[in-house]
């Protein structure tokens, strides 16, 4: 037992994710890549005498960032796109799973629905942004609407299939045992479809930060995407990159607090991190 | 009414297996049930035709024909999975007319649910069943115990192996005290050496459980070595072309599937089947 054990612990230390490293080194590949980028980037810029209008070097776009975050500059402006984030998704992938679940509930809901919804999927959310606007104005609730209609579609899609995915086998199994449909829904259909609602969500919390940042975009009074518009205006390159490094940021923790959530809850399956991220 | 077919199905356990008689309640019974299926191109396709038999209370049928006979949905009309066209189920006098809580089923993937412990999976019939909660845990126990797993009641279901996952099965299927067990290929997934231990486990859980079971399988020496009686099927349409009754020792060991009497109902079965053009 204890060999075995020992077995799996080498396993998973010499190769977590098939790239034959261990987690120490492959940390310290990953951190010489940006440093090498970081290096070379300053030196493109510097020896070629780039306009710091035009792409600014390294060290200036991290003083800008220093700036931003001493004046206060980026967590205002970084909580109103955060809010915007957190509430929009919040909205939208929950709409998402409950019409999901009645859809993947429901072959008529799904003949009637699910065209509609393909037909506003396909419709490019970035150009109804500037009527959401008009229609719910320069404040944040435009872009929470925005966001939640983007993050909205990966979710519902998700659900309905997820919600579909129980094996034929299981069904009949619990209907011999004289389950209810209610039964099979809570017992098997929701926790078979988990897997696939955080791939929805895990896409969903991405978008939802494209969301905020394009109705930001269109027209806003506040917010990172109100302030990379003033920078750009304004010719500040290196405080557009700045705002970049946050967005990229709040992107990168949103994911992994999804990845984390996921991990937890459906601790049954290793694969839900390769699952398809189409939708 | 449960109670009592329970005691009575126990004392018919201590004694020899009955064969159906028509003076005594059979366990189940097909009559003249047809089942046609519609296929892609419109038409229809006779997949039952005609069967018939019963089965006496405690005894073990194990029914075996080639792919495609109907036998598996035999097997789901029992369990009221799927409707006969023509013809009735009987499952202790009563026409079957859908699931009932009399009966536990194994298919032959173990299908169990991998968020679950084994323990939480042999529950999921009582939970569904709403059965008091403290009792079925005894039972559930006391089954993993039957099916030697009692160690494993905390794992999941994917540190278990094969054999043991469908282990885990059976002991699903037996946590309400099933009158009847309906088994649908149970072992055709396991290695040779595993089917093996699985047919000598089976008989164990015969004998202390005395319950009816009906196996569908497409070996026809796993269907001698553990039937009291054998129902041959002939392929598409699947009709019941013999009925075998197995005169062996009511507890067999593996050194009986080298003796004569063995082969003998082996090698009579496989004429039968093909003769029926069930072993082309």
């Amino acid at each position: 037992m204890a060999a075995i054990e020992g077995g799996a612990a080498i396993q998973a230390e010499s190769l977590p994710d098939g790239s034959g490293l261990t987690p120490t080194r492959r940390l310290v590949l990953v951190a010489s890549v940006f440093v090498g980028v970081v290096l070379l980037w300053h030196l493109l810029v510097t020896l070629m005498e780039v306009s710091p209008l035009i792409f600014p070097a390294p060290a200036s776009v991290m003083k800008s960032l220093y700036q931003g975050i001493v004046s206060g500059e980026i967590l205002k402006h970084g909580s109103v796109t955060l809010y915007e984030i957190l509430v929009g998704f919040a909205i939208g992938a929950l709409l998402g799973l409950l019409l999901g679940a009645a859809i993947g509930q429901s072959a008529l809901l799904e003949a009637v629905l699910y065209p509609y919804v393909v037909a506003f999927q396909a419709m490019p959310k970035v150009a109804i942004a500037p009527l959401f606007v008009l229609w719910f104005g320069f404040g944040v609730t435009s872009k929470i609407i925005i966001t939640a209609a983007i993050v909205f579609f990966p979710v519902l899609a998700n659900t309905i299939v997820g919600l579909r995915s129980a094996p034929r086998d299981q069904v009949d199994l619990m209907t011999a045992f004289t389950a209810s449909q209610w039964h099979i829904f809570r017992m098997v259909r929701v926790p078979h479809a988990l897997p696939f609602i955080f791939v929805g969500l895990d896409i969903g919390i991405v978008l939802a930060v494209i969301g905020a940042i394009v109705g930001e975009f269109v027209g806003a009074q506040a917010g990172l995407g109100y302030l990379i518009m003033q920078r750009n205006f304004s010719m500040d390159a290196s405080g557009v990159f700045a705002i970049l490094i946050v967005l990229s940021i709040i992107g990168i923790v949103l994911h992994s607090v999804m990845r984390f959530v996921a991990r937890r809850v459906i601790f049954w399956t290793d694969t839900h991190s390769d699952l398809s991220r189409g939708a | 009414m449960t109670e009592m077919e329970r005691t009575d199905m126990q004392t018919l356990a201590e004694r020899p297996p009955a064969i159906a008689d028509k003076d005594v309640p059979s366990a189940f019974a097909f009559e003249h049930i047809h089942k046609t299926f519609r296929s892609k191109d419109g038409g229809t396709v006779t997949a039952l035709q005609d069967v018939c038999f019963s089965v006496g209370k405690g005894e073990f049928v194990t029914v075996v024909g080639p792919s495609g006979c109907g036998k598996s949905t035999l097997l789901r009309i029992l369990a009221g999975l799927e409707r006969a066209s023509s013809g009735r189920a009987l499952l202790g006098g009563r026409i079957v007319n859908g699931p009932t809580r009399e009966v536990g089923v194994v298919f032959q993937a173990p299908v169990l649910l991998p968020w679950r412990t084994v323990l939480q999976n042999v529950l999921v019939p009582a939970e569904i069943q709403g059965r008091d909660r403290s009792a079925s845990l005894a039972r559930a126990h006391h089954y993993l115990q039957l099916v030697g797993l009692e160690n494993f009641a905390t794992k999941y279901p994917n540190e278990l192996s094969g054999g043991m996952q469908q282990r885990v099965g059976i002991a699903r299927a037996l946590v309400n005290d099933p009158l009847l067990l309906l088994m649908d290929e149970p072992f055709g997934a396991l290695d040779a050496m595993t089917r093996e231990t699985m047919n000598l486990e089976l008989q164990k859980i015969r004998e202390r459980t005395g319950a009816t079971i009906m196996l569908v399988t497409h070996s026809i020496p796993e269907a001698v070595f553990l039937g009291d009686r054998v129902v041959v099927m002939s392929p598409r349409p699947g009709r019941v072309t013999q009925v075998v009754d197995v005169n062996l020792p009511g507890l067999r060991t593996l050194d009986l599937i080298n003796t004569d009497r063995f082969g003998t109902y082996v090698s009579s079965i496989r004429a039968n089947l093909n003769a029926s053009g069930g072993l082309d």
